[in-house]
């Protein structure tokens, strides 16, 4: 599948944002931090920025942007509708929680109901978004059971990293549960990748040329000539292809960059003092970030979709 | 809406395999139908230069199965099945992209899509195509403008990939009734579906070919011992009867 | 909920005109709205087509509405070549015209050249050029397929290219030969539809397995210029096992007709005759008797001795000692062509089986020429067609006539169930015309006796001079080419250049892409219409050409006629011409201009009969000198006779329409044709559709519709005598004799019985060197060059690809999609492969004219098709290796492109972009850019003004 960069931005920075989010709505339920301005600012603000700049990077890759809010409406059998209307419900206690949060001193009830409520709509819309994927039957790459423990994973992963730079950069003393939840985080999305990489490499799709044309019954399928001898949105969209050796490359630099570094990181700046601590953090965070970018940029670039077995591709 | 009621009539396409000559006279017929019709216009874009590409309903590729001459090439001819389980629809978060209850032809409303692209990564077949200039999915529409055009002469009210196929390579027809000429075909021939393992219960089917027929053994010559002068005595004799 | 109108009226108008995406001659419904073509679809009534429409004929609002349409009429004002024109007015235009033309014609009129390419007004232009005196004159057929309409003509006064057709209707095994698409295209498909709807079996012998052979029910894949072999295999194998139609051999061929053997003598190989000069046969009584005599029964296996006590055989005894050698044997034709001897056996025995055996009777009365009653049509349910697969070679003519041989043998012409004659044919074979234009019957001003092309039937008939020297730019009818039918197109521009066999003044092109896809050796054509004479002046003095649109060859025009398009003017497809008769009657049809022209373009035969008028050529002017068909075509398709009650359409002549073939004009015939869709089509009654050559019936009805003059039977020709008298005279016999270069050739290839030879150019370069054949196939969603500019159809086939067998392919080390050079005796290409599986595997091949020049056709000169489109032409020469004899074949001049040998080598290093390029081509001044968005159809759609936002 063609990797855009719009729809890699908005699911990482998605991901990022609500595993934030839901990482200090269910701190500031639990109490374990305390509603302050620059931590709220800090905190909150970062997590909504990358929510909204996500989801409105995800509009950018739309023919017509403006009618956008029609995607609401069939949230029944729509997981692109169902994530519309989870990341939008989700602003409410979001933006309640990060405004009283912030600037008021809200009571310990009202932070644990909007703090879970905010919690909740975070990973839901990260699951709706991952289902989105998950349930494409054409592509094999995604509508596997690796789908949405990864996306959950990195939201989870990218998540957490940020809110540990945040709050070690004020020096909050959840910093150290949250670093190594972190650390947790960043373990489990290698081991779900790395279960996500040899499930492709190793299961082949149930779809082959021979089944997409029907004429396995006479023998070994190959296209002869496309339909088209120039290039069409199809094959635009999902014809992308990626070299073997590339994805390699790539699968080794999203993990040593975007999870072992950063684990490694989070785990030095728990080990130090500031500033030490607060480079360390900001730093494994960003990698974190990056890594995910990759990943994601994988997760598009290795998909192959069926469609392209109607173009020459051997295996879907 | 959610889904959809399942169709009363199941419209579709049958297309033989065995007769397709990969002509492209269904690809080209259904562009210009199509260009000037329900989903005007099927843009095209660089259509003179280097990177010219459009929008098109219907393509025809061309495929070898086998090896040598026990193989065969088979030309094949890919629009939307109509399927009756379109995850193209379900996915669809504007519900802009829909199922017909009436007779099961999916279609895409150009007036409330929003342009996400998701339908074309529902659909297994590619049968949607995205038009880039108008921000619009489009794909094969049945022709819904000409089956039930009261304009034109009853007996022409078919797609125009149908009425236009010079080999005849393409039925339409209700595939919902066991009695239709459509559904009988499937039966005698062994229609198929396209990847029926993904589930999506494509409406359209496809007609296997038909397998080839090798050269006869030959039969014994008549001994022939006299060579060319009994070949001219056989004449003779045949002649002066 | 959608808006959705199930109901929308498609459009305003409907006119019905005749498509001209391609040669076939469909029947389409223009469907019109706000006078803007909404539309195109085939005509359910029409005989051709019936309804359906192919690719092409789909795509034909693209090239109606093409940016690479000219304008104008244009003047050359840079260098040739250059594209330097200007705008000039009609008037201007028919003035420089007409002064070339006229100077030529009073100095000596073959000092013009007059060539016509893929155009349906033969009828005009032939007449044209006659009238104007000049015998340089040929459509495209020269480089076409004249081998099958000579071979056909002279065998079966019929032919396979569009003059027959297979009974689809009934015929049980249809064997089709080197066929990828044919002028019939959309009746082929029909037909095999038809075979495949009833079960009938399919071979298709071809080398390649695309398109129809790819649903065949069986392919052969033959190594190319071998199926001449494979088929007198077949004759050995069905005479061998007794198996062919002694009956029909000796009631309706020449079969029976005494061959003279008297090796030394001068009437050697020709027919014994009677006083009145009819040929004799063996009675069955034992007499030498005129074979159409009362109750006259010839013997066929039994030598005679004629009255003067010379020695005579009768043809089948001549083919039978031929044709049983083991020569021409399964095994010696297994090592020719690659088809395994029992795949032969199999099929000679499956021929029969289905001939013989599976015999389709139709109880009809019908009476033959004799006035002998019969009781039902016996048909032999074999039918066969060929077309370039075999004509293209250089022995593609005794192919051909091997193929009909075949046929004959098995009784399978024009029976039900068989290949059937097409109105107008059958006529006799050959038709009694002669070419026109012998040494004294030219002259300055003076026009020709006959028209150019006819059918030569000894060397008296030939057009050459008394040294030998051809009287045809082209060599047509000269001894290089005795019964060159068609002209030999591919050697107008080299001879113009060479001055061979004499410098001409004025080449006046017409609908024909010269300077690149017809263009043998396509670079080297270019240098010719550019090269100079010391003093500076052009070799190829003066260049006229008429296009409708910005082709490579116009470019090197001193004057563009700029023409309509098809939905713009009237046509004339006649019976004079290429009908769309069909087996069961004869047919014509119109055009009409549908829209009216944009641009300041007019109808090509328009200008030519306005020309005519100002040259006062006979026929072209009244007796006061005025115009005599002043109201352009129209008016001469309406007003034109060539002979009394003849003229170009054939249904509703006379004063009220009332009479169909024959009759004085109709000045409302016309508006008959367009009320009738466009087309006349006239059925004929049950008796007469088979045997038509014996067919007392069928004869009476082609004197009327005046087909044929006289009601008498045409002799199918197993023994082609004309052949024998060229061969008589390279023997030394009669006063025109060939000069000594050409004596053995054609006493060799002159052969009036069929023979194969191995195509020359395989023979002149060394097999170690070029093991390969390399041919082309025409794509079923292109025709020729003028496709490309088309915005559909340039998407479907805007590149294309050398295609190789995937085993020859990994023994040369070459994978798919590597670059490769490919290399002939004469040049050298570098291209992108493709493999496959369905190739024979010494065959190479590619699609015919896919490759565009750089800036032609108003193509971005980046296009796919001039970077990753190629041409085979840049390495098929226009002479043979040996530099001096044209690559064509012996007997007719047919071009021989697909004897082309080659050796492909993978490139060490893949360029990017396919070698040789030429350089670009200017547009010429009144062409806009092209659109880079194209959103064709919009205005008639539900919301027009949907935004748009790339216009990338
Ligand atoms: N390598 C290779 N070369 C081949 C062949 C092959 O098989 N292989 N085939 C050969 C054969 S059989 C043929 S017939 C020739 C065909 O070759 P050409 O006769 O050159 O055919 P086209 O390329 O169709 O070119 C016809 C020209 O007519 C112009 N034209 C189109 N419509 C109109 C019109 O309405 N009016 C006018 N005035 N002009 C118009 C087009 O723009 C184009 O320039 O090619 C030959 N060349
Ligand atoms: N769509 C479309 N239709 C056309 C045209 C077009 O350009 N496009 N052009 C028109 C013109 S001008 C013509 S002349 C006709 C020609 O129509 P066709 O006769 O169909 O011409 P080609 O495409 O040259 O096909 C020749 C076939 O012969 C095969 N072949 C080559 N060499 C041999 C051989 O030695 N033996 C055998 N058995 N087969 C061989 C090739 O593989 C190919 O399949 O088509 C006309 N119709
Ligand atoms: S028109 Fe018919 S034969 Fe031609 S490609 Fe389409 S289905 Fe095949
Ligand atoms: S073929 Fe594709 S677009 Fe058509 S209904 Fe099925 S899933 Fe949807
Ligand atoms: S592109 Fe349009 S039709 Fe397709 S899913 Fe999106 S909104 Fe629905
Ligand atoms: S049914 Fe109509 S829209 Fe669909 S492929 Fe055929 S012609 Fe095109
Ligand atoms: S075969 Fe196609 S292009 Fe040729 S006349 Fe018929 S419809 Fe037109
Ligand atoms: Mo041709």
């Amino acid at each position: 599948m063609h990797p855009a960069l719009s729809v890699i931005v908005f699911t990482v920075a998605s991901g990022a944002g609500y595993g934030l989010l839901a990482t200090l709505a269910l701190l500031a339920a639990l109490g374990t931090i305390a509603p302050s301005l620059p931590l709220g600012l800090a905190g909150f603000g970062l997590a909504l920025a990358l929510v909204t700049g996500g989801l409105l990077s995800s509009t950018l890759h739309l023919g017509h942007p403006e009618r956008a809010w029609r995607a609401f409406s069939q949230w029944r059998t729509s997981w692109l509708s169902r994530e519309g209307v989870a990341a939008v419900a989700t602003y409410l206690p979001a933006g309640l929680l990060a405004l009283l949060f912030t600037f008021f001193a809200p009571g310990r009830a009202t932070l644990a109901i909007l703090g879970l409520l905010t919690a909740a709509g975070a990973v839901a819309t990260v699951l709706c978004t991952a289902m989105i994927y998950r349930s494409l039957k054409p592509i094999h790459a995604w509508c596997n059971q690796w789908t949405v423990p990864g996306y959950l994973a990195l939201g989870a992963a990218t998540g957490l990293a940020l809110a540990f730079a945040v709050l070690a950069a004020f020096g909050v003393p959840a910093a150290g549960p949250v670093g190594i939840a972190a650390i947790a985080a960043l373990a489990a999305a290698w081991w779900v990748k790395r279960a996500y990489w040899s499930f492709l490499d190793t299961v082949p799709a149930a779809s082959t040329p021979e089944s997409a044309t029907g004429l396995g019954r006479i023998g070994k399928v190959r296209l002869l000539d496309p339909p088209h001898t120039g290039a069409n949105y199809l094959a635009r969209e999902m014809g992308f292809r990626i070299a073997r050796k590339h994805a390699t490359k790539l699968r080794a630099i999203a993990m040593v960059a975007g999870v072992v570094l950063p684990a490694a990181l989070v785990a030095v700046a728990l080990a130090t003092t500031q500033p030490l601590a607060s480079l360390a953090a900001w730093l494994a965070a960003l990698l974190a970030l990056a890594g995910a970018l990759v990943e994601r940029w994988l997760f598009f670039a290795e998909a192959k979709h069926t469609t392209m077995l109607y173009y020459g591709a051997a295996s879907a | 809406m959610t889904g959809y009621v399942t169709p009363r009539r199941r419209l579709g396409l049958v297309i033989d395999l065995d007769t397709c000559v990969g002509c492209h006279a269904c690809a080209v017929n259904c562009k210009e139908w199509n260009t000037g019709g329900h989903s005007a216009p099927l843009t095209d874009l660089d259509p003179y230069g280097p990177a010219a590409s459009g929008v098109w309903f219907n393509r025809i590729h061309s495929f070898e199965a086998g090896e040598g001459r026990a193989g065969r090439t088979v030309n094949f001819p890919r629009s939307c099945l109509h399927c009756d389980e379109p995850a193209c629809v379900t996915v669809c978060p504007t519900g802009a992209s829909y199922k017909r209850e009436e007779d099961g032809i999916v279609l895409v409303n150009p007036d409330t899509c929003i342009g996400c692209k998701l339908c074309s990564w529902a659909c297994p077949y590619g049968a949607r195509e995205y038009d880039e200039d108008e921000g619009v999915m489009k794909k094969c529409t049945l022709c819904i403008d000409r089956i039930y055009n009261e304009t034109i002469p009853e007996a022409e009210r078919v797609p125009a990939c149908v009425s236009t196929c010079p080999a005849h390579a393409r039925h339409f027809g209700d595939l919902g009734d066991p009695a239709s000429e459509v559904s009988r075909l499937v039966a005698e021939r062994g229609g198929y579906d396209l990847m029926p393992e993904l589930g999506y219960r494509p409406v359209n089917k496809y007609l296997p070919p038909r397998p080839g027929r090798p050269a006869p053994p030959p039969q014994p010559a008549e001994p022939d011992a006299e060579g060319l002068t009994g070949f001219l005595g056989w004449v003779d004799r045949m002649l002066s009867r | 909920m959608e808006r959705l109108d199930p109901s929308p009226p498609v459009s305003d108008e409907v006119k019905h005109t005749t498509c001209y995406m391609c040669a076939c001659r469909c029947g389409i419904r223009v469907h019109l709205r706000n006078g803007q073509v909404r539309y195109i679809e085939g005509n359910p009534d029409h005989p051709v087509n019936r309804g359906v429409l192919c690719a092409k004929g789909s795509a034909g609002i693209m090239n109606h509405y093409s940016p690479a349409r000219l304008r104008k009429p244009l003047k050359r004002v840079g260098e040739r070549g250059s594209g330097e024109f200007v705008e000039i007015a009609w008037d201007e235009a028919l003035a420089i015209a007409e002064s070339w033309l006229r100077e030529a014609r009073e100095k000596d009129p073959r000092r013009l050249a007059f060539y016509t390419g893929r155009d349906q007004s033969q009828g005009l232009t032939g007449w044209w050029a006659q009238m104007y005196g000049t015998p340089n004159y040929a459509a495209h057929g020269g480089f076409c397929s004249v081998n099958m309409a000579a071979a056909g003509l002279y065998t079966l006064g019929g032919s396979f290219w569009e003059f027959g057709e297979p009974d689809f209707e009934r015929t049980k095994l249809f064997l089709m030969f080197g066929v990828a698409e044919d002028h019939d295209s959309n009746p082929i498909k029909l037909g095999l539809a038809e075979l495949k709807r009833r079960g009938a079996t399919f071979i298709s012998v071809n080398p390649v397995r695309t398109g129809y052979s790819a649903i065949a029910d069986r392919w052969v894949p033959i190594r190319p210029g071998t199926d001449g072999a494979l088929v007198l295999a077949l004759v050995h194998e069905l005479l061998k096992a007794r198996r062919v139609d002694l009956d029909f051999l000796a009631d309706y061929t020449n079969a029976g007709w005494l061959v003279i053997d008297d090796p030394r003598g001068p009437d050697d190989g020709l027919f014994a005759r009677d006083e009145a000069g009819t040929p004799l046969v063996l009675d069955r009584g034992g007499a030498p008797r005129p074979w159409n005599g009362e109750g006259v029964r010839p013997l066929l296996a039994r030598p005679a001795t004629l009255a003067d006590g010379r020695r005579a055989k009768p043809v089948f005894l001549l083919l039978a000692e031929r044709y049983l050698d083991e020569r021409y044997s399964a095994d010696a034709a297994a090592a020719i062509t690659g088809v395994p001897a029992e795949e032969i056996r199999g099929l000679a025995a499956e021929l029969a089986r289905v001939a013989f055996d599976e015999r389709i009777e139709i109880d009809q009365v019908w009476t033959d020429w004799r006035g002998v009653t019969h009781d039902r049509f016996v048909g032999r349910p074999v039918s066969l067609h060929a077309m370039r697969g075999i004509s293209a070679h250089a022995n593609g003519f005794q192919t051909c006539r091997a193929l009909h041989l075949l046929q004959l043998l098995l009784g399978a012409i024009d029976t039900p169930g068989a290949w059937r004659y097409k109105s107008p044919y059958p006529r006799p074979a050959p038709p009694p015309i002669r070419p026109g234009g012998k040494p004294g019957e030219l002259g300055p001003g003076k026009p020709m006796p006959r028209p150019p092309l006819g059918f030569p039937m000894g060397p008296e008939d030939l057009l050459v001079e008394a040294d030998g020297r051809p009287v045809r730019l082209d060599q047509g009818y000269s001894w290089e080419a005795p019964i060159a039918a068609h002209g030999l197109m591919h050697l107008v521009i080299r001879n113009a250049w060479a001055g061979e066999p004499y410098p001409i003044d004025v080449l006046f092109l017409y609908m024909a892409n010269m300077a690149w896809n017809s263009a043998m050796n396509a670079a080297g054509t270019v240098a010719m219409l550019t090269d100079k004479h010391a003093d500076g002046s052009y070799k190829i003095p003066r260049i006229i050409y008429s296009d409708a649109f910005f082709s490579e060859t116009v470019p090197y025009a001193d004057l563009v006629l700029p023409d309509t398009t098809y939905l713009e003017r009237y046509d004339c497809i006649s019976l004079l011409d290429r009908p769309i008769g069909k087996a069961e009657g004869p047919g014509d049809a119109i055009r009409h201009p549908v829209v009216p022209p944009d641009r300041d373009v007019r109808p090509f035969q328009d200008v030519l009969l306005e020309l005519g008028a100002r040259l006062g050529l006979p026929g072209m002017v009244t007796e006061d000198g005025s115009p005599r068909y002043p109201g352009g075509y129209a008016d001469y398709i309406v007003n034109h006779e060539r002979a009394p009650g003849i003229g170009p359409l054939a249904g509703w002549r006379g004063p009220d329409g009332a009479l169909h073939g024959k009759g004085p004009p109709n000045p409302r015939q016309l508006e008959r044709y367009i009320a009738h869709g466009g087309f006349w089509h006239y059925e004929l009654p049950s008796e007469a559709l088979f045997f038509k050559f014996a067919n007392k019936a069928y004869l009476d009805h082609a004197v009327a519709f005046g087909l044929i003059a006289k009601a008498e039977p045409i002799v199918l020709q197993l023994y082609v005598e004309p052949l024998q008298r060229f061969r008589l005279a390279a023997r030394g016999h009669g006063p025109i004799q060939p000069p000594e270069h050409l004596r053995e050739r054609v006493a060799t290839h002159c052969d009036p019985l069929p023979a194969w030879h191995p195509p020359f150019e395989g023979q002149m370069v060394s097999e170690a060197a070029f093991p390969l054949h390399a041919v082309t196939q025409r794509p079923a969603a292109m025709y020729h060059s003028w496709g490309s500019q088309n915005a559909w159809l340039r998407q479907i086939h805007g590149e294309n690809r050398l295609y190789m067998n995937r085993g020859t392919a990994a023994a040369l080390g070459i994978a798919d999609d590597d670059w490769v050079h490919v290399t002939s005796h004469h040049g050298r290409i570098t291209v992108q492969v493709r493999l496959m599986e369905g190739v024979e595997p010494h065959t190479v091949w590619t699609w015919n004219a896919i490759g565009k020049r750089a800036g032609a056709w108003n193509l971005d000169p980046r296009a796919r098709e001039a970077t990753h489109g190629f041409l085979l032409n840049h390495l098929i020469s226009e002479l043979l290796p040996d530099g001096r004899l044209p690559n064509a074949d012996p007997i007719t001049g047919q071009a021989a492109w697909y004897d082309l040998r080659v050796r492909v080598e993978k490139a060490a290093v893949a360029p990017e972009a396919v070698e040789p390029a030429l350089p670009p081509l200017a547009r010429p001044p009144g062409l806009a850019d092209p659109p880079r968005l194209l959103r064709y159809g919009a205005q008639f759609g539900r919301s027009p003004e949907r935004r748009r936002v790339t216009a990338a």
